[in-house]
């Protein structure tokens, strides 16, 4: 059926391996010729199918990264359709600015399952899978809109929402007065828009330059500091945001006793959550935030756990540890300026006693750390680097691509509030400029999950008085 | 065919069904009050002036006996772009009726009766033998309250506001339809025995006015256009060249709004007497009052009824308060402080049906040959009327003489907009047609209703072959132009230049296309005759198409684009009967929706709330695996 071009990214977003962008349809090829460079010159347009071309690729007038690229023309290729597969050197940034570049010329961001979709219905899926590829499609879907949900930050969403509130009130005046002519006047109103919609550009330009530092969702390894209260936690965060090396943006918390920080790492984004100290305790306040920590823990792929290297291990800490059990750690032993009373490999035969005893071949990631003097950071960002790139923790991958979904989104919405000013500039009617004032609240709705439904038509009735 | 209801709807239904060539018989409570208007004085206005424009497209009656009729008319929105230009003339209610009434009466194998229908009768009901549960029934006659029975193959109910209607007037209730004319206080009861899901609506209409008692002094005129505009494409514009009549507004003011606010709680909507929902485009006085608190004025339009009649409609002030209230606060408006009431203002409360029981043809789900139109199928005004009546009248015909039925889409016409939004969407208010609810309205426009839709009154065999040889040339005529324009270049000579000055336009520097030249607001196609020797004679109708397709071009290329995407779905058709349970992986709210309203097509499915584009997905997925199974 539609053969508009979509493209996606076919790996796993790990810092290992190679990264590899699909674009499949009409406008496959056309759309790599925009962005690649092969090596001697030619277009991919020119080339057999079933070729490998060694290049660059470019955006903006930039290099982004030496590619090997596959050209598979339909019908002999997964989808059926002209496909191009961009290989590039892995990392997750190369291969995200690689799908954007792709979106930005001309193909859009495949919705999920849809490459096995096409496959199925161009023919290339056998008949007796079609009940596994409906199950895909569901479940990717599924998993894409929880994802999309949970990592969208209230305030973008309010944001978003202001937006298109403003938005939707403007084109129910328009609406009005066409509907009601006799009781509503538009006179001198496309200078009371003007003001209105470039104001509103501001705001997106502003959220879209945000989304391309990867801060409108929380993009990143999803991270969490625990301990006991008292054990550093705190320090350990600030030491990592008062290091140059840590590039730091405040996102709101979700909620009201932990602080979420984002941060790269050499190229690896982590989002840190600093969670309330975990103890057993009577006070009732203080266990909602105990019992919210534990909730992060389940929800993170990183822990950091620190313990305190002035106090004995306590049944706290052992609490924390059994629930460290099954998940990706560091730990830390925080010195502070009181004698240590406790040691590396004390904490180390705890661990091994208590938690995962069954893996052998487990590699305990232990070791000290002053926030005074900045003792033990190299070793945790080398930790951390290596956890990375041997595979052992991981990017959310559908995160990235939900950024990049909700970065075109913007960008729609973007265009379709240029091209108002443009109908206001050349002086056309006023039902000219609410045609386009409705795509942009569609397209930003796309980004907070709300469809456009009767909106509309509510907005009208309920602002604007009308009717015989 | 039997049509229940001489209403704006039953008129064209059984027009349609008569002039297709079927035995068609149009029953309603009173002879009398034929294609009666019971609310305002108005065929026409925003979006509805583009229903009537496709109506007569189409081969219905509405435009023509309009434009027979009308006593003043205007096209609104002559400042805004072309999409949104709509015609909108005052009747004389009684002529309109009573030409309607004639026309009637000169069609061929139609036949007006004056009865009540009480009881729908299927198949089932006839036989001793019953059908299975699931099984969709077939509509074989009706009974009227008489007992006399009328055997038939299609029935189209266009029951308006009457089925067990009530109007309130403060604490006074009456039982009847509009203006005291008798209810119909027994179909619903067969209806629901048939299992068809029954609603309850309400609306209201304005007191009117004793014209001799209205100081218009006190008010502004407001008259018609210089030059009227007919609304049928078959009328000739000389012909409707006729000497107006005016109407007037005024204003409510606080003391209006006072008196209302005080008299609250003897309003039956405020009181809760009401049971009904009522329509938010067409709020009471009281309602403006209440839900607009801000407002110090409300615009009141004082409009003729007639000729010859003394009645002025009272527009933007329906209410439901009590006949002293009336007198009081209309007497608030300046020039109506001696106002004389005729008629007081009301609120009708009636019953309709839930109108996602139909198809997309207006035919009922689950009784073949049995179909619905107007204010019956939940919507409100005398157009919107109309256009379902004809599109029922035309696909009962079509069904019984096996041909395919006609499905506007929402690309195609406003008529398929109101019909997709009343089959598909939840609706919970009379509802009525507005320009932003047609996504494509660049191109529905008013102006081309007849290129888009005559070819399909003519396959249907309402268009004469006169008439559709006439929009074929008028289209040749138009693409022929079109592509000479687009090869005209214009030099930068002294002639040009003074015709551009006259224009106040800016002059060219070098050469420019003359579309470019069209385009400049300041400036169009016939303005531009003088320095276009080359322009063949062209139709004042294919002009006004030519310089509105290269004006807008961009965007009228742009929505072309749209429909383009959409009309691919919408080609995807979901066959009858299919069976959503079959389908693994759909989701349970998506199952359960698809299944109530079963949806002819991915189009349709897709706009269902509470049906996800992955669910399309799996739909799409699983009608190719249905295909290929069917081919092995």
């Amino acid at each position: 059926m539609s053969s508009d071009t979509i493209a996606a990214v076919a790996t796993a977003m790990m810092g290992a391996g190679i990264g590899i962008v699909r674009i499949s349809g009409d406008q496959a090829v056309e759309t790599a010729d925009q962005i690649f460079r092969k090596k001697g010159g030619g277009a991919l347009r020119e080339q057999e199918s079933h070729t490998i071309h060694y290049g660059t690729i470019w955006d903006s007038g930039e290099m982004i990264d030496e590619v090997m690229v596959l050209l598979m023309r339909a019908p002999r290729s997964y989808t059926r359709e002209d496909t191009v597969e961009i290989d590039c050197h892995g990392g997750v940034y190369v291969t995200k600015r690689i799908l954007e570049a792709v979106i930005r010329h001309g193909a859009r961001i495949a919705e999920p399952g849809e490459f096995t979709k096409r496959a199925f219905l161009n023919g290339r899926i056998d008949l007796s899978q079609a009940e596994s590829v409906m199950d895909v499609i569901q479940a990717k879907n599924k998993l894409a809109l929880n994802n999309s949900v949970r990592q969208l930050s209230g305030m973008l969403s309010k944001e978003i929402q202001e937006i298109r509130s403003v938005i939707l009130h403007e084109i129910a005046r328009i609406e009005s007065a066409l509907d009601d002519p006799e009781h509503m006047s538009l006179d001198g109103y496309s200078d009371f828009l003007q003001k209105i919609v470039s104001e509103q550009e501001q705001k997106i330009r502003r959220l879209l330059a945000g989304s391309e530092n990867g801060r409108l969702l929380r993009e990143g390894i999803s991270t969490v500091i625990v301990g006991k209260p008292n054990a550093g936690k705190s320090s350990l965060l600030n030491a990592l945001l008062g290091e140059e090396r840590a590039i730091v943006t405040n996102i709101a918390g979700t909620t009201r006793d932990t602080l979420q920080e984002q941060m790269n790492f050499n190229g690896i984004l982590l989002n840190v959550t600093d969670t309330a100290g975990i103890r057993r305790t009577e006070d009732a306040v203080e266990r909602i935030g105990v019992e919210r920590s534990k909730q992060h823990l389940a929800d993170a792929d990183l822990a950091i756990y620190v313990a305190d290297a002035s106090t004995k291990l306590d049944e706290n800490d052992f609490e924390i540890l059994d629930l460290l059990t099954g998940h990706k750690v560091i730990i830390l032993l925080n010195k502070s300026d009181l004698p240590a009373v406790t040691t590396e490999e004390e904490i180390a035969a705890v661990v091994r006693a208590r938690i995962r005893s069954e893996e052998e071949d487990w590699n305990l990631r232990i070791f000290s750390f002053s926030a005074k003097e900045g003792e033990g950071m190299e070793r945790l960002e080398h930790a951390v680097q290596e956890m990375f790139f041997s595979g052992e923790i991981s990017f959310d991958q559908e995160v990235c691509i939900t950024n990049v979904r909700h970065q075109s989104a913007l960008s729609d919405a973007l265009a379709s509030i240029e091209l108002v000013k443009q109908s206001i500039a050349d002086a056309m009617p006023e039902d000219f400029y609410s045609i386009d004032l409705m795509n942009a609240y569609e397209k930003l709705g796309t980004i907070i999950g709300e469809s456009v439904e009767d909106d509309l038509v509510n907005e009208i009735f309920g602002s604007f008085c009308m009717g015989k | 065919m039997v049509v229940v209801g001489a209403g704006h709807a039953g008129c064209e239904a059984a027009l349609a069904s008569a002039r297709l060539g079927l035995d068609t018989i149009l029953f309603t409570v009173s002879v009398d009050s034929i294609a009666l208007m019971p609310c305002n004085p108005n065929i026409g206005g925003s979006s509805k002036g583009h229903l009537v424009r496709e109506i007569d497209a189409l081969g219905g009656e509405m435009g023509i006996n309009i434009d027979k009729t009308f006593i003043q008319s205007k096209m609104l929105n002559r400042s805004k772009g072309p999409a949104v230009h709509s015609l909108r003339a005052q009747a004389d209610k009684a002529d309109y009726s009573r030409e309607m009434r004639q026309t009637l009466q000169r069609t061929k194998h139609l036949t007006i009766r004056q009865a009540e229908v009480s009881e729908i009768l299927t198949e089932d009901d006839l036989s001793d033998q019953k059908s299975a549960e699931n099984m969709r029934k077939q509509i074989a006659a009706v009974r009227t309250v008489s007992g006399a029975m009328y055997f038939c193959r299609a029935v189209i109910l266009c029951t308006g506001t009457y089925l067990k209607a009530r109007c309130l007037t403060g604490e006074m209730i009456s039982y009847t339809g509009p203006n005291g004319l008798m209810a119909a206080n027994y179909l619903t009861d067969s209806l629901v025995a048939h299992g068809i899901e029954m609603y309850r609506f309400k609306t209201g209409t304005p007191a009117r006015i004793d014209k001799n008692s209205i100081d218009f002094s006190k008010m502004e005129e407001q008259k018609g256009d210089e030059t009227i505009v007919p609304f049928s494409f078959t009328t000739n514009p000389e012909d409707v060249q006729i000497d107006q009549v005016s109407c007037w507004l005024t204003y409510t003011n606080e003391r209006t709004h006072e008196i209302i606010r005080k008299n609250l709680d003897r309003s039956p909507i405020y009181a809760g007497v009401i049971e009904g929902t009522g329509p938010r485009y067409c709020p009471s006085i009281e309602d403006k009052v209440v839900k607009f608190a801000d407002k110090n004025r409300h615009q009141i339009f004082l409009e003729p009824e007639g000729i010859h009649t003394n009645e002025m409609y009272v527009g933007g002030m329906s209410s439901s308060l009590p006949e002293d209230v009336q007198y009081e606060m209309y007497r608030t408006l300046p020039g109506l402080e001696n106002a004389k009431i005729v008629r007081n203002a009301y609120a009708i409360e009636y019953d309709c049906i839930n109108p996602n029981q139909l198809n997309a043809t207006l035919e009922f789900k689950a009784i073949r040959g049995l179909f619905s139109g107007g204010q019956f199928n939940g919507s409100s005004g005398y157009e919107e009327a109309a256009c379902q009546g004809l599109v029922a009248g035309i696909n009962a015909a079509m069904q019984i003489k096996g041909r395919e039925p006609l499905i506007l889409d929402r690309s195609e016409a406003y008529i398929g907009v109101l019909i997709d939004d009343l089959v598909t969407k939840e609706n919970h208010e009379p509802y009525r047609m507005m320009t932003s609810r047609a996504e494509y309205r660049l191109i529905l426009r008013q102006d081309n209703a007849d290129l888009r839709l005559t070819r399909k009154g003519y396959e249907i065999g309402l268009i004469s072959e006169e008439r559709y040889q006439a929009v074929c040339r008028k289209e040749q005529e138009i693409r022929e132009e079109l592509s000479r324009i687009a090869k005209v270049r214009i030099g930068a000579g002294r002639e040009v230049q003074a015709l551009l000055e006259s224009y106040g336009s800016i002059p060219l520097n070098t050469g420019i296309s003359l579309a470019e030249l069209i385009r400049r607001p300041e400036l169009d196609y016939e303005k531009l005759a003088p320095i276009d020797p080359e322009r063949p004679s062209v139709s004042p109708g294919a002009a006004e198409q030519i310089n509105i397709n290269i004006k807008y071009e961009g965007y009228i290329t742009r929505q072309k684009k749209q429909v383009d995407q959409f009309r691919k779905i919408e080609k995807k058709k979901i066959p009858e009967g299919f069976d959503y349970d079959e389908v693994p992986s759909l989701r349970i709210e998506a199952r359960q929706k698809l299944k109530l309203y079963q949806p002819s097509s991915i189009g349709q499915a897709s706009r269902i709330s509470g049906v996800s584009p992955a669910d399309i997905s799996v739909l799409l997925v699983y009608m190719e695996q249905l295909r290929r199974k069917q081919m092995l």
